[in-house]
């Protein structure tokens, strides 16, 4: 909140109205925990009422032995085309503000 | 991941903000500020720090994780008491309530500083922040910060350790690394501990354990141990002297470090 609360000021905005975040399945945050924190974590600020977006990013790892990608399950990271364990992860752990939506309209007033 | 390199843009989100992408354009007639700010930035940021402090006086920072009740602080007693001689010790202790642990330190005559988090099921790196300005990092080699028992969220805090250890205790189970992946993803070492209770806990294999280990990619040692029978202690203590002795180089202090009351 106080990331999407310094952008509002930084950019003159008088509410916002949007916050996407992007997280993966390793990330440690569960979705719909999230979307049930939010109005509380919200309330009061200038993201009141502000809807929340959930992007998921795929679990995907990159095999050291045969170099492909293949999509994987959080507790199974094995490359999916060789069956090797020795893998990278590409993308799943990430816990991302991703974009925030401005109302800066103060000439909606008149 | 930072937010200033770009590092945190990988191959899996880049699609949400690449021209075209679902993120790329706003529906509404509202300004849209595209970020890619880690959610977790103040707390790394913190935990940055704290490394920092570590590095300036060459201490080596190891983060203890597990289960309530596994052997963190039977771990550490009998750590101390093959080590005290050879190293100068401090422990952080996370818990929800009461000192009992860092007492138990301290009567070994070891530095102990107990943080009471309330209803807090983890330590942040803020806390163990606060911990260090009542701990003078000139007079240690190492120190342990034994985070509270929890399988599940201390793992997605950085608090500025150099390496992460992940206890399992013979009756928990050996299925615990598939249960909690984010966990044992982040162990540099997996310690499988209360050892002694393996030939009356048989269904437990080490073997099994270990390989579910592997399935989350991770390369991480794996040392079976007891604190009580003394099992596996040697290589235990092999490997943190490795730690101490592969640690950074001790740095300059940070910058803010004057107007701190740290060491």
């Amino acid at each position: 909140m106080s990331q999407v609360e310094s952008i509002a000021h930084d950019n003159h905005a008088v509410r916002v109205t949007s916050i996407t975040v992007g997280m993966g399945p390793l990330s440690g945050v569960e979705e719909q925990l999230l979307k049930n924190a939010y109005p509380v974590a919200s309330a009061g600020t200038i993201a009141d009422g502000a809807d929340l977006q959930v992007r998921l990013t795929p679990l995907r790892v990159r095999c050291t032995k045969c170099e492909k990608e293949s999509e994987a399950k959080p507790n199974r990271l094995v490359c999916g085309h060789c069956g090797e364990w020795r893998t990278e992860l590409i993308s799943g752990d990430e816990l991302l503000l991703l974009r925030v939506e401005l109302d800066k309209s103060t000439q909606a007033v008149h | 991941m930072c937010d200033t390199c770009g590092c945190n843009i990988t191959h899996g989100n880049e699609h949400l903000i690449a021209p075209g992408g679902k993120l790329a354009t706003t529906a509404s007639g509202h300004e849209a500020i595209d970020v890619l700010h880690n959610l977790l930035h103040e707390n790394d940021h913190t935990a940055q720090h704290n490394r920092e402090h570590f590095n300036a006086h060459g201490v080596t920072a190891i983060n203890l994780m597990s289960s309530p009740g596994s052997g963190k602080t039977a771990l550490l007693e009998a750590t101390i008491k093959a080590l005290g001689d050879e190293f100068r010790i401090a422990v952080i202790e996370g818990d929800l309530e009461t000192e009992n642990d860092a007492e138990r330190i301290r009567s070994l005559g070891v530095t102990a500083i107990q943080i009471t988090t309330g209803s807090a099921c983890h330590l942040d790196a803020h806390m163990v922040h606060d911990a260090l300005h009542n701990l003078d990092l000139a007079d240690f080699d190492i120190v342990f910060i034994e985070n509270v028992g929890n399988l599940v969220c201390p793992a997605s805090f950085d608090l500025g350790q150099h390496s992460n250890i992940a206890l399992l205790s013979v009756p928990e189970g050996d299925d615990k690394p598939a249960k909690y992946p984010v966990m044992f993803r982040t162990a540099d070492m997996v310690m499988l501990s209360k050892a002694d209770l393996l030939p009356i806990l048989d269904d437990f294999k080490p073997e099994r354990a270990e390989r579910y280990l592997r399935e989350l990619a991770s390369s991480a040692p794996v040392i079976q141990t007891s604190a009580k029978s003394g099992e596996g202690m040697d290589d235990w203590l092999d490997w943190l002297r490795e730690q101490v002795s592969n640690r950074p180089a001790q740095t300059q202090a940070p910058h803010s470090h004057a107007s701190h009351t740290h060491p």
